[in-house]
């Protein structure tokens, strides 16, 4: 029997990405690439898994995410990996498929890696890249359990098309009732914005001394045609802005082609959201800050002097 | 509460981009201090117990400390050399132990990862080994009875969910802003109950935990390779923002 890649995601957007590099993995190791399909779905973009390398769809009928918990979805998985099922778990890491992983690793005794940003096969071992001590370093690891779980950031990967022969497969599994009953799902509020994928970010860090100060820093990304973005303090704490815009390890994290940091000293735990940036930009009074270590270029200077000046000078440009 | 040092004293040999932790000291993660913070506000509400549960090195009597002057009521710490090099299973595993040891419990609160790895498998793994529900990524929490009712966060969207308790709890850092420990509380603290456990007093066996039995080998753990540019102005507002505007003209980063 050919040992298997599971790809798992609750969104089609998530299991195109995973399986574009599930695909190339499956190639190298010569294993079989599947994917798991939350309810009765045979639509056309479940049909393009196929598209993208899914050599078979699994199906489970009667289970449909946004009813699914984390424990009923790892009982799903793990029915499906345990025993002879496939070797190789690859989970979108979103806050449930990481709660997730954590469970049916737990249920396989299998050894697992969360919130993996990079995937390689090198010799015979798949070696995972993720972050380490805050950010400050990034690991690279190999899982020595036959089973291996591994979440992996979304994003990480850009889903390309490589289109196989694959078919449906449907598996009826009983699905115990949830011990958790979900009784409201309510959108956050703010103006849900997807700074991810903005191509240029202003991010703006506790250097800001008041709330108001925000409409200049509004007018810098606007001009730039970018997002707006903050570290932790500006929306956990001041909320001064929405969460939405909260960039760092528990916020978003940003591949931008520029990236401006305002008034951000540079805490790897905000910097590891905007470390993938094609070019970044500081500005801090403190020659000393973080920032600047991870900066292509940077002014050494107050933010209300510099950046009034650099709106003045980026306008005169247009003219 | 997981013992972590303090990252943001790390510093990167410049050669090997090796990070130096020889040295450093060690405390509790913030997100550990969010979930320390909820159950001494249930404390204050409802007649509960707070233990503080920790596994780690030596010192960690010391750092248990803060936890106590918090307002936890007891600490049961894990030290055991054996224990260095624990994968996240046998980490949970000798939690999970460790609970069954102090007794029976209606919240098991963790932050929503530790402050260095940010892993956030302890939870769920405990949660699978005791067979209890879990609610993860909690930013509000009422209890009643014995039912709670928890405020999720999750992408783009909160989420209101019911569970009896017992259960296992992560909480983000929105759900409260820790307290600094008083000083008469701090002075106190060292009178408060601590148990301190080796892997024996818990039953397991050793050469089922630590790095001898750990599921991941790390190859290689190094600071990213930065290949940044460096450029930074210094002096006259005017100057310095003329050359930045220049400088990411030629970048092609402004259109």
């Amino acid at each position: 029997m050919t040992p298997g890649i599971l790809v798992c995601s609750e969104t089609d957007e998530g299991a195109l990405e995973l399986l574009t590099k599930g695909h190339e993995l499956a190639k190298q190791l010569n294993f079989e690439l599947s994917a798991v399909v939350l309810g009765d779905r045979n639509d056309k973009t479940v049909q393009s898994y196929f598209e993208y390398g899914a050599q078979k769809a699994l199906v489970i009928p009667n289970s449909s995410f946004g009813a699914l918990d984390a424990e009923t979805y790892a009982n799903l998985l793990h029915e499906i990996a345990k025993d002879n099922g496939p070797d190789i778990l690859l989970i979108r890491s979103s806050r449930l498929g990481k709660e997730t992983a954590g469970r049916v690793a737990q249920k396989l005794q299998a050894g697992c890696i969360t919130d993996a940003i990079g995937l390689n096969v090198k010799g015979q071992d798949l070696v995972v890249d993720r972050y380490a001590l805050g950010g400050n370093t990034i690991s690279s690891e190999i899982i020595k359990t036959e089973k291996k779980v591994i979440s992996i950031m979304p994003r990480t990967f850009e889903a390309q098309k490589s289109p196989v022969q694959g078919k449906f497969e449907k598996i009826d599994l009983k699905i115990p009732p949830q011990r958790i009953q979900l009784v409201e799902r309510r959108k956050k509020l703010g103006e849900s914005v997807n700074i991810e994928s903005a191509e240029t970010l202003v991010c703006v860090g506790k250097g800001i001394s008041n709330k108001e100060d925000l409409t200049m820093m509004t007018e810098l990304s606007t001009l730039l045609k970018g997002e707006l973005g903050c570290t932790r303090a500006l929306s956990s704490d001041y909320h001064w802005i929405s969460e939405d815009r909260m960039v760092g390890i528990s916020g978003k994290r940003c591949k931008p082609k520029l990236n401006v940091s305002v008034g951000v000293s540079g805490q790897i735990q905000h910097t590891v959201g905007v470390m993938s940036s094609k070019l970044i930009v500081a500005i801090n009074k403190d020659k000393e800050a973080p920032i600047f270590k991870i900066a292509d270029y940077g002014i050494v200077g107050d933010l209300y002097q510099v950046v009034p000046k650099l709106i003045q000078k980026i306008k005169s440009l247009g003219t | 509460m997981k013992q972590v040092v303090d990252l943001q004293q790390i510093r990167i040999k410049r050669d090997t981009r090796e990070p130096v932790l020889e040295g450093l000291p060690v405390l509790f993660g913030d997100f550990d201090k969010n979930a320390l913070e909820e159950a001494v506000k249930i404390k204050e509400t409802h007649a509960a117990k707070v233990t503080v549960l920790s596994v780690g090195s030596g010192k960690l009597k010391d750092t248990v400390l803060e936890a106590l002057a918090m307002g936890a009521d007891e600490a049961c710490i894990v030290v055991d050399l054996a224990c260095e090099g624990s994968d996240t299973g046998a980490s949970a595993l000798t939690l999970a132990k460790a609970i069954a040891k102090i007794g029976a419990f209606d919240l098991i609160l963790v932050g929503e990862g530790s402050a260095d790895n940010y892993s956030g498998q302890i939870g769920s793994r405990i949660a699978e080994i005791l067979n209890i529900p879990q609610v993860t990524y909690v930013r509000e929490l009422s209890i009643e009875g014995n039912t709670i009712t928890a405020v999720r966060d999750v992408e783009g969207a909160l989420e209101v969910v019911k569970g009896q308790m017992p259960l296992v709890i992560s909480v983000t850092s929105e759900i409260n802003k820790p307290r600094r420990a008083p000083l008469a509380q701090i002075l106190r603290a060292s009178r408060k109950p601590l148990k301190s456990w080796t892997l024996s007093d818990l039953g397991i066996d050793p050469s089922k935990v630590g790095s001898g039995t750990s599921a991941i080998q790390v190859v290689t753990n190094l600071a990213p390779q930065q290949e940044r540019k460096g450029v930074i102005f210094e002096g006259d507002v005017d100057e310095t923002a003329g050359k930045l505007v220049d400088a990411l003209r030629k970048e092609g980063a402004l259109q």
